[in-house]
């Protein structure tokens, strides 16, 4: 069977200024096991050549369709988001390992922390963890209040705490700040988001917390053949791990940011 | 029927679509999405005498109609490729071309004579013309004496063909060409990436980290088909051909520059199933130009 396939956007919609929604519809969902897996989206036109990575942010097997949410960030995200409903985006995947679920045992709670648009991939989780019957804690920072979007939809699987830089919603500040303020106890950790986010989430939690990150690298392949989007891993000469390939989750520890 | 199949030095194809080197791995990730068997031959990542890390990501950059790569020749070394990739190879009827990068002439003779005593290995491919690494790589390339020099020197000691891979980046490719075919070359590939650089408006830095990159895709295709043309009909050695294929007509248009195989590169990063799509359509565009066979259309442009 092809992961290569031309599937029917059912919406594409602005959640915030600048972030979009996309539905897809296509038989390939079917194969999207994990949360933290990946797509690699073709675009038509304007010189494209690479295709651009997004993770999957939410599947419905019954009704085999899919959601990515993105950010404009350049030409083809642009692009990406004056597609309309009834078109037709080719998609590669699932591809890359995602969170593994396994890792919280029964009676566990675990602590989700997304960065901006590291925020999307977690959604899938935490509806996963909590019909494990797992306590899901789920803290968010955005830039903004403007730049704030699905903290209504994570409160159905999780205790939600946003943070904005400005503090015009919710709490001041960053969001490891804030975890901190709040006291949050947890068994496990699971984010997404900026580098910078990502290496601080490592200083502050890797000696003593189990947890697993997810980190982004420009890619060619996206399936491991390139050498593209390599990373460094923890105590081994650099760039030996893939991103596409052994990622784009990896265990807290496992890679140096 | 239309008849797909062409031998070259070493290369008995079934068909002239072959994944062209760096772009493909040692076969193992394609070979989770279809069967390699279909493939013509393989060309597998460079290899080095030690393990390489190769450059600082970003090592990918967008350019209209290509893409800018500077990965450095990152590969685990000649050692670990023999004991761990090719073996894995072993279970296709496929042809495997080895690529073969260095910093002296010595280290190029050194991997050449290891991996052609690989039976797996049926030809290599010396890679004069990587322009992502300090040393070695394109140097060997852009200077007709000393690529001849490698060549011969290499030729002495692998028993096995030698393709030369050639660099876009020099004003006379014939020269070049014409000197490796002196020094007892079986082949040429061509083309390599051209080298080129891309600037980020917001830190008016350079994208890559390594500052520049070698571009590749559609972008330069006319070269490469400029650059066969000539060596063509100065040269009397068979080509594979490559530099942006990525259709059926492409391939049609190597052919007819002179190539007698082709290699695709970063036309797998777009649609991973490339390579069986253009072998399932190469005979339907072969006849529908009047040929039945890839020999008949290739050099045709000469005639
Ligand atoms: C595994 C993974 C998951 C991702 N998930 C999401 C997501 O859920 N939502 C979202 O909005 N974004 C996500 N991204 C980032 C997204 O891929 C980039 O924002 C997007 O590729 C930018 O394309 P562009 O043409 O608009 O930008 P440009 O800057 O014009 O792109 C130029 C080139 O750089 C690449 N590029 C630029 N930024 C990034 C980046 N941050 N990461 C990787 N490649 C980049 C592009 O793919 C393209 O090849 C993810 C990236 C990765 C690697
Ligand atoms: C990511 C990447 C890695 C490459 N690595 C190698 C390499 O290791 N050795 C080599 O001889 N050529 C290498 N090349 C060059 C290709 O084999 C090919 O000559 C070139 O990309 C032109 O073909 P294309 O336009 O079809 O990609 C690489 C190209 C790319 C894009
Ligand atoms: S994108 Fe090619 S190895 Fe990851």
């Amino acid at each position: 069977m092809k992961l290569t396939e031309d599937m029917l956007v059912i919406k594409n919609q602005e959640l915030a200024p600048g972030i979009y929604e996309l539905v897809l519809r296509g038989e390939n969902v079917r194969l999207m096991k994990e949360a933290g897996q990946f797509v690699n989206v073709q675009l038509e036109g304007k010189g494209f050549i690479l295709r651009r990575p997004f993770s999957i942010c939410e599947i419905n097997s019954p009704e085999k369709e899919f959601k990515i949410i993105f950010r404009v960030q350049g030409e083809g995200t642009e692009h990406l988001a004056g597609i309309e409903a009834g078109e037709r985006l080719n998609i590669f995947g699932p591809l890359g390992k995602g969170f593994p679920e396994s890792a919280l045992a029964e009676g566990e709670t675990a602590l989700l922390i997304g960065g901006g648009i590291g925020t999307p991939p977690l959604y899938e989780l935490a509806r996963r963890l909590h019909d494990r019957g797992n306590r899901v804690i789920t803290v968010l920072g955005f830039q903004d209040r403007d730049g704030v979007f699905y903290e209504e939809e994570f409160s159905r699987y999780s205790e939600v705490h946003i943070a904005t830089m400005d503090g015009s919603y919710g709490y001041k500040g960053n969001v490891l700040e804030l975890i901190e303020d709040l006291g949050l106890d947890f068994d496990i950790l699971y984010a997404c988001g900026p580098m910078a986010m990502l290496k601080a989430i490592q200083e502050a939690y890797g000696k003593d917390k189990r947890g697993y990150i997810s980190l982004e690298e420009r890619m060619a392949c996206g399936i491991g053949a390139c050498y593209g989007c390599v990373c460094d891993k923890e105590g081994d000469s650099p760039y030996q791990k893939r991103v596409c390939k052994e990622g784009p989750v990896f265990g807290l520890n496992e890679v140096s940011i | 029927m239309i008849d797909l199949r062409i031998d070259l030095p070493g290369l008995k194809l079934k068909n002239p679509v072959i994944p062209a080197s760096g772009c493909f791995g040692f076969g193992e990730e394609f070979a989770e999405l279809y069967d390699l068997n279909q493939l013509g031959a393989i060309t597998i990542k460079a290899a080095t005498l030690e393990p390489r890390i190769g450059n600082p990501t970003p090592r990918i950059a967008e350019t209209y109609g290509g893409i800018l790569n500077a990965i450095g020749l990152q590969n685990p070394g000649v050692e670990v490729i023999i004991k761990e990739k090719l073996p894995w190879l072993e279970q296709f009827d496929l042809p495997v071309i080895a690529n073969v990068a260095g910093d002296t002439v010595d280290e190029y003779v050194e991997v050449s004579r290891r991996l052609a005593g690989s039976e797996v290995i049926k030809a290599l491919e010396l890679n004069i013309s990587c322009p992502n690494v300090q040393k070695g790589g394109m140097a060997f390339g852009t200077d007709p004496d000393t690529a001849a020099e490698l060549t011969a020197e290499v030729k002495k000691a692998a028993g096995k063909p030698v393709y030369v891979k050639l660099s876009p980046n020099v004003t006379d490719i014939v020269k070049i060409a014409r000197a490796v075919e002196e020094a007892g070359a079986d082949g040429l590939s061509m083309i390599n990436t051209l080298l080129g650089m891309r600037l980020d408006l917001r830190s008016g830095k350079t994208v890559l980290a390594n500052g520049t990159g070698g571009l590749s895709g559609p972008a330069i295709k006319p070269v490469a088909i400029r650059m066969i043309y000539q060596v063509y009909r100065e040269v009397n050695l068979p080509i594979i051909g490559m530099g942006g294929i990525q259709d059926a007509r492409d391939v049609l248009e190597f052919l007819y520059a002179g190539a007698s195989a082709v290699g695709i590169g970063t036309a797998n990063f777009i649609n991973p199933y490339v390579c069986p799509e253009i072998i399932r359509d190469l005979p339907g565009v072969l006849a529908e130009h009047g040929f039945n066979s890839i020999q008949e259309a290739i050099g045709y442009a000469h005639r």
